[in-house]
């Protein structure tokens, strides 16, 4: 059995990994070995927890777990990568879980109850904060979960008074902290835990409701968050520190991903919260009426186009995971990169549903990363480009963003592929892209559509060069 | 609809209509291709293409007129070939029909419809059937050549054993596609080049091809709405050549491109310019056909004046050129409806304008369209804008840091001392996860998210620490839920990572 000493020490230990597993995933070199860390810590930890003196049950303690780790990694290994998004937004919303029956038990613990003055009425505070934010993690991400999946409808629900209701919500909950902290006994107190949990759940809904299909990689990585705080909040009401430094950790990483995610779309974090690009609708008339025509292009002459190119930049966006195209898209870069032409990919920030989903569907199709660059690298490089390729990309390549002061992503950095000779966009018809708006790409001089299913479109290109 | 090419009749004429990959175009479209015999002969086009790509060949020009509803031509019809024409056909050529008026006036006569090729307005839609720009690009290119051929020595400068080589300075004037096709030819054979227009909206332009942009010094644009130049003061011209003097006396390839619609090209290098040129020098003028815009040029004619080459003529390359051709003309009838829904629409801002002669009435000149590019006015509300941000923005940042403290002075006035330990901890790990997590590449994100998810799994320490030994107490069954979710979200998060990161490769 550990000592409380020796308990200490290997938390202590098992933090430093943690950060250290952080610190790997700056590059792919590393990554590997942060991944490590993160499972060596989360050993340790486990194991000076579960050989804790105060410690009991370990039979059925190891039984749960090994089922658990069982169910995880079968689920793991099946999942495909296009439906990473999902599969991170469940987990969240186990953690969440997780949080909110840590919180009852330890309110319904005999420690808690023997508790006086300040420290009692701060460890309520924590179950109490720790289970609302367990809670909303859990049914938010739940909903997120069903967006991405796609059994829940993906565009925003919008109704009058929700920003009030919201914050009714809170409000309430907040008195119910006040009437909690003053109940005469505990099963009085648990009737207002129950209350808030059933606030805070309706919360996480309503709030995750709101936001739309595009606005996903912020909502996933703002749960990360959650997530994060909700363990955070457990490890202040069990007076655990390895639990509030990891929380912090994961809350701070959760917290910079939806900053860098909300800069990507030039949109403030308040405004992505609170839900959807509902107030772009209004501005729709001001903008500027798009002039020209659109010219669609067949496979055979995008063939010849790429066959005469020297230098091809590829933009990919949701619209290839979704057509599940990235395999094909690898077998038209080796047959490109085979006849001498050099091929790049750029990746917006906020292609995808998920912070970075290109680079790992990418990476499934076996395509060098060091080939896939970011937005920032690629835009200078676009003018001395033949043929960009937009394989199911929109609003990331809108040229309003940059010209159009009255349009609703105007100030959004976007891929500025209309500077490159040719511009092909791969796309299934017409229809606006997740903002809703028209793109003046397509109606630019040197932009023709190639019409189709992107996978079907590009099988044809592998064909045809 | 049957549409017919003739042979050019004019024997400095080397282009035709169609080629074999323009007629599978037209019979895509739906129409039957009649092709006269060895009409593509000078672009070395053979009848037996022409056949294969689903062409019937017709043996003399009068059958061909005869049969065709659709006739598509290079050069503008002679008398003698009008009269074979059936009235009501429609004919597409180039016509300049500034200059040809007594044309017209027969075409309207026999009832002809002609489109003029050359009239089709320089709009944004109209660039694909835009005949001048696809026959300049080639003028351009071919100017160069056409220099370098005359000049006797290198273009580009060397660094030889030998001794160092001088590159040769090449002026361009005028900046329209010919200009702009001649500046990045001699900019890529190593030359050194300079332009001039007198529109000032294309230095840009200029410089994005690799010349340099020279201008005079009297503030006057000379762009207008229609997308060519417009005459200049006279203040303009004398600097305009002053400037052209200074210049001749230096370059070495002088190339001019100068036109105005509907009028002679103006006369821009005079006579005493050529004189104080370096013998050697050479002069291609590709506004030699509507008179030229050097005093001394001849057209059609190459000669040397006092050592300086004097170029008046451009070969066409027939071949790519008939192409190109072709594909205006492909892109026209297309725009008409193809075969199945052809209709001459007069309220069409392309054929409205191009169609010169319609149904016995001459229609020109057209109203003008505007295709100039003007940078539209700044809104002022962006600049207010700007201007109030940063404010705000000092303010935001004050009211943060008050509340901040705020909210510390109250947990340090009531918090026990045991929390204050746990709160150290926690707002300095946050700082470390900040600094750590920026760090982490753009591409990685995916599986940073992954692996903090499985990180923060670890709340699973707070179930297995409240777990009794009484199997069926609540508090049990709460922790021993809890353990189970946190474990499946710690297995699966690091194998997803684990399998993510696997597939990043180099």
């Amino acid at each position: 059995m550990m000592t409380q000493g020796l308990q200490t020490v290997s938390y202590i230990a098992s933090s430093i990994l943690f950060i250290l597993s952080l610190g790997g995933l700056s590059n792919q070199e590393s990554a590997k070995r942060g991944n490590l860390f993160g499972i060596v810590g989360m050993g340790i930890a486990i194991l000076a927890a579960a050989l804790g003196e105060s410690t009991q049950g370990h039979g059925i303690l190891i039984a749960v777990m090994i089922i658990a780790s069982l169910i995880g990694i079968v689920v793991a290994q099946k999942v495909e990568m296009t439906s990473m998004p999902q599969l991170v937004a469940i987990l969240h919303s186990f953690v969440g879980l997780a949080a909110v029956l840590v919180g009852f038990g330890s309110y319904l613990d005999e420690q808690t109850q023997s508790l006086t003055g300040a420290a009692h009425s701060i460890h309520l505070v924590e179950v109490y904060l720790g289970i609302f934010i367990g809670a909303l993690t859990f049914t938010g991400s739940i909903v997120a979960w069903g967006k991405l999946q796609g059994t829940i409808k993906s565009n925003p629900l919008m109704y009058p008074g929700r920003h009030f209701f919201n914050m009714s919500l809170i409000a309430v909950s907040a008195f119910f902290l006040l009437r909690f902290l003053s109940a005469d006994d505990a099963a009085q107190g648990m009737q207002y835990l129950l209350i808030m949990t059933g606030l805070s759940s309706l919360l996480g809904i309503l709030l995750v409701m709101a936001i739309g299909g595009a606005d996903m990689p912020v909502v996933v990585s703002m749960l990360n968050s959650y997530s994060g705080w909700a363990a955070a909040a457990a490890g202040f009401m069990l007076s655990n520190d390895l639990l509030i430094v990891t929380g912090a950790l994961v809350g701070s990483s959760g917290a910079i991903l939806s900053y860098i995610m909300c800069k990507a779309m030039n949109r403030s974090f308040f405004s992505v919260i609170f839900g959807g690009m509902g107030n772009a609708a209004g501005k729709k008339s001001e903008a500027v009426a798009i002039t020209g025509e659109v010219k669609s292009i067949t496979s055979d002459e995008t063939c010849d186009l790429l066959k005469d190119a020297r230098k091809i930049v590829i933009v990919p966006g949701y619209g290839m995971a979704t057509a599940k195209a990235q395999h094909a898209i690898f077998e038209l870069v080796k047959k490109l990169q085979e006849g001498g032409r050099e091929v790049t990919f750029a990746i917006h920030p906020v292609a995808g549903r998920l912070p970075g989903h290109m680079n790992v569907l990418l990476a499934e199709a076996n395509i060098s990363y060091d080939i896939v660059h970011e937005m920032d690298e690629v835009n200078p490089e676009l003018p001395e480009t033949d043929v960009v390729l937009v394989v199911g990309a929109n609003d990331i390549v809108n040229p309003s963003a940059l010209e159009d002061a009255g349009s609703p992503i105007y100030g959004m950095p976007v891929i500025e592929v209309w500077k490159a000779k040719h511009v092909i966009v791969s796309k299934r018809s017409m229809a606006a892209g997740y903002a809703g708006i028209e793109n003046p790409l397509f109606f630019k001089d040197n932009t023709r559509m190639l019409y189709g299913d992107a996978k079907k479109t590009v099988d044809a290109l592998v064909q045809g060069i | 609809m049957k549409v017919g090419i003739p042979s050019e009749v004019m024997t400095s004429e080397t282009r035709v209509a169609a080629t074999p990959k323009t007629v599978v175009r037209l019979k895509k479209q739906g129409f039957d291709v009649f092709i006269q015999k060895n009409a593509g002969a000078k672009a070395l086009f053979s009848d037996q293409d022409y056949i294969e790509a689903g062409a019937e060949i017709v043996a003399d020009a009068a059958s061909l007129y005869k049969t065709a509803e659709i006739i598509l031509k290079v050069q503008p019809l002679t008398v003698e070939e009008i009269n074979f024409v059936n009235p009501g056909a429609l004919v597409a050529s180039y016509l300049w029909p500034a200059q040809n008026t007594d044309l017209l006036k027969i075409l309207a006569e026999k009832k002809i419809n002609a489109v003029a090729m050359d009239a089709i307005p320089r709009i944004s839609r109209a660039q694909k059937m835009d005949v001048l720009s696809s026959m300049a690009n080639i003028a351009g290119y071919r100017s160069v050549i056409e220099s370098a051929n005359y000049f006797g020595r290198f273009l580009n400068g060397q660094i030889t054993a030998a001794g160092k080589v001088d590159p040769a300075k090449v002026l361009v004037i005028g900046a329209g596609v010919a200009g702009l096709a001649a500046i990045g030819t001699a900019n890529s054979l190593g030359a050194i080049v300079r332009a001039f227009d007198t529109r000032k909206e294309v230095r840009e332009q200029i410089q994005s091809m690799g010349a340099q942009f020279i201008t005079v010094e009297i503030d006057e644009d000379g762009a207008t709405s229609s997308g060519y130049s417009k005459e200049m003061s006279q203040a303009f011209i004398d600097a305009e050549m002053a400037l052209f003097r200074a210049q001749a006396k230096e370059v070495d390839i002088i190339i001019t491109t100068a036109q105005i619609p509907g009028k002679a090209a103006p006369k821009l290098i005079l006579k005493d310019m050529v004189e104080m040129m370096k013998p050697g020098s050479v002069i291609v003028d590709l506004a030699a056909s509507s008179g030229g815009n050097c005093e001394l040029t001849r057209p059609g004619e190459i000669y040397q004046y006092r050592g300086v080459t004097i170029v008046g003529k451009v070969d066409q390359l027939p071949t790519q050129a008939s192409g190109l051709y072709g594909n205006n003309l492909c892109h026209l009838l297309d725009d008409m409806g193809k075969n199945a829904n052809f209709k001459i629409d007069m309220n069409d801002d392309i054929v409205g304008r191009a169609m010169v002669v319609y149904d016995g009435k001459i229609n020109w000149p057209p109203k003008p369209v505007s295709v100039s590019a003007a940078p539209a006015a700044k809104k002022p509300t962006t600049d207010i804008k700007a201007e109030k941000q940063p404010e705000k923005k000092s303010f935001a940042g004050v009211f943060a840091l008050a509340g901040i403290g705020i909210a510390l002075f109250l947990i340090g006035r009531v918090a026990p001392p045991e929390f204050l330990s746990h709160f150290t901890v926690f707002v300095l790990s946050c700082f470390i996860g900040w600094q750590v997590v920026w760090n982490v590449s753009h591409s990685l994100h995916t599986p940073l998210m992954s692996v903090t998810n499985a990180i923060s799994g670890i709340i699973i320490i707070g179930g297995i620490l409240q777990i009794k030994s009484d199997v069926s107490a609540p508090i049990t069954i709460l922790s021993l839920f809890a353990v189970l979710v946190a474990t499946i979200n710690i297995a699966g998060g690091f194998f997803i990572t684990h399998r993510m990161l696997k597939m990043f490769r180099r």
